[in-house]
């Protein structure tokens, strides 16, 4: 087993004649907490979503775990340890928030048994007892018969996260996950991020609030226009010229003064 | 009993076996306007099986086998159907079902234009258990992991498939079920009144049970039900009180009455009368201790 939960060789993808990725190749150690930015429009939601299976790649190869997932079909990515979140909620409005959380555990039940099994019927099975113990975890127990549309931004934001847990991920893919949030808000995330990470799962995260990178982070890759053009520590990528060039687009020694806004 | 009771009770039975035919595929967001050609096939392939000049099997037998021959009919036209959605699904479910009547009405062993006669009968004590059984199935095949992955591809396709849900086998598993239980409604059909012709099931036909199911609600199984019941149920209901109170105007038109009704029930409740919402919020009216500690609980966070 290496070192790496993640690898992504000389990825490709483009739409129409505008190539969106382009040649971008990196690594997500394992246990590691890696962030994925850079300015509006660089990429990151693509590479997400080619990493999930919803775009095919037009050329390059994903590796998860050891294994080549790169032809694999969106429903089985799940299968091999990798679930995500979204960058707008994508939860089902129509179902409760324990359902919500049951779908998460889709992949974990394959038997016709498993399928055929009547949760709704019987309150205390144990894919509720689960769904409802991991949501009590992350501090959103309070509703879990509530129908999800009827639920704060912020409360749904976490639910999303609980819903990619209980799939049981090796990696976790998260857009966005502090985006819109309050800083009470933000900070119960960070908490639930933390605990997530005690839990041996990697996690993978698109973010542009930095304070939340640096605090939360030990890795950073940086794509502008569909190409990387940094890797390092969040405190390295604060000084590396290029990154405040993408972000600012002006030359590194007149943005040193503004750096301080630059997150 | 009297003979008009009984016969309301089997038209209400009927109608729900055939509103929970089309429910199941509506969870998860196939709208299917083809009821009429499943109903139909259901109809004839019982009473053909059924019959002294066909194999002249028993009656139980044959709507079974009724059921199996529309279900694998479905499943091979499940394929190109289903890969329209919305208002094209639409279309080609209402095409399915002229086809379906097109074909019938052509078939000289199955009488044509002329309708067929329907050796055995079923009464009301058949049929109404039957009704029974099928609403007993549909909760239990909605409350399982598999009509969650129905009810979550209805909401998100791409995040379903994303949580390991088979879109594609589930839609088709769901469309070929639904046209089962429809078959079979149809099969009790043509047993119940002995006799059957192909342009009994036509598109009003669908249109209705379609709107049984939109009306009722097709977020939770109670919605087929509620829906059934309001349609066959209100407008016959609102004869009687017009013929009560002596009010002709009434009985003539209300239908027009109850044209009003569902327009303003699509104002009031355009996802249906029974919503996911609505269930929780009476769930909650009935066992109101629960409702009282999440009040407690909510505070608390706060």
């Amino acid at each position: 087993m290496s070192g790496d939960v993640l690898t992504i060789e000389a990825m490709q993808k483009s739409f129409g004649g505008l190539m969106v990725i382009d040649d971008v190749s990196f690594a997500v150690r394992r246990g590691s907490r890696t962030a994925l930015i850079g300015p509006n429009g660089a990429g990151k939601t693509t590479v997400f979503n080619l990493l999930s299976g919803v775009y095919q790649l037009d050329g390059g190869r994903i590796d998860l775990d050891g294994t080549d997932i790169t032809h694999v079909a969106p429903h089985d990515r799940v299968t091999h340890g990798m679930s995500r979140s979204f960058q707008n909620i994508r939860l089902m409005p129509h179902l409760s928030t324990v359902e919500n959380v049951m779908l998460g555990q889709q992949a974990t039940a394959r038997s016709i048994g498993e399928l055929l099994y009547p949760l709704g019927l019987f309150p205390k099975n144990r894919w509720r007892r689960e769904a409802e113990d991991a949501l009590a975890d992350a501090g959103v127990g309070t509703y879990p018969g509530e129908v999800v549309a009827n639920l704060p931004y912020g409360i749904q934001k976490r639910i999303e996260v609980v819903r990619a847990m209980v799939a049981r991920p090796k990696l976790l893919l998260l857009d966005e996950p502090a985006a819109g949030l309050n800083r009470a808000e933000t900070g119960k995330l960070h908490e639930l991020l933390d605990r997530v990470h005690a839990s041996g799962v990697t996690i993978l995260l698109v973010e542009h609030d930095m304070h939340f990178v640096r605090a939360l982070c030990d890795y950073v890759v940086v794509l502008n226009f569909g190409k990387k053009i940094f890797e390092g520590s969040p405190d390295e990528v604060q000084k590396d010229a290029e990154v405040l060039k993408a972000y600012l687009g002006t030359d590194a020694e007149e943005a040193e003064e503004g750096s301080g806004h630059a997150a | 009993m009297s003979g008009y009771v009984e016969a309301q009770l089997v038209i209400l039975c009927l109608s729900t076996i055939y509103a929970y035919g089309i429910y199941i595929p509506a969870a998860s967001g196939q709208l299917n306007l083809g009821a009429a050609g499943f109903i139909t096939l259901g109809a004839y392939a019982s009473a053909w099986f059924n019959s002294a000049d066909g194999p002249g099997l028993p009656v139980a037998v044959s709507v079974v086998l009724a059921m199996a021959f529309t279900g694998i009919i479905s499943f091979f036209i499940s394929f190109p159907i289903l890969r329209t959605r919305g208002v094209y699904m639409v279309l080609a479910t209402l095409a399915f079902a002229e086809v379906v009547a097109g074909i019938v009405i052509n078939i000289e062993f199955l009488g044509a234009a002329a309708g067929m006669g329907v050796d055995d009968h079923a009464n009301l004590l058949v049929i109404a258990p039957v009704a029974v059984l099928v609403i007993l199935f549909s909760f239990y095949f909605m409350s399982t992991r598999f009509g969650l992955s129905l009810r979550s591809i209805h909401d998100d396709e791409s995040v379903a498939t994303l949580f390991g849900v088979k879109v594609r086998t589930s839609k088709v598993i769901a469309f070929t079920v639904g046209a089962m239980i429809m078959s079979l409604g149809g099969s009790l059909y043509g047993h119940h009144f002995n006799y059957i012709e192909a342009q009994t099931f036509n598109v009003l036909l669908s249109i209705f049970i379609l709107l049984y199911v939109l009306m009722g609600g097709t977020q939770t199984a109670w919605g087929p039900l509620i829906g059934a019941v309001f349609f066959v149920v209100v407008p016959e209901s609102l004869r009687h009180v017009a013929e009560s109170l002596g009010w002709h105007w009434l009985g003539e038109g209300r239908f027009l009455l109850f044209g009003v009704f569902i327009v303003l029930l699509m104002v009031v409740r355009p996802e249906g009368i029974m919503t996911r919402t609505l269930q929780e919020r009476m769930a909650d009216g009935l066992f109101f201790r629960r409702q009282e500690s999440k009040g407690k609980q909510v505070e608390s966070e706060g």
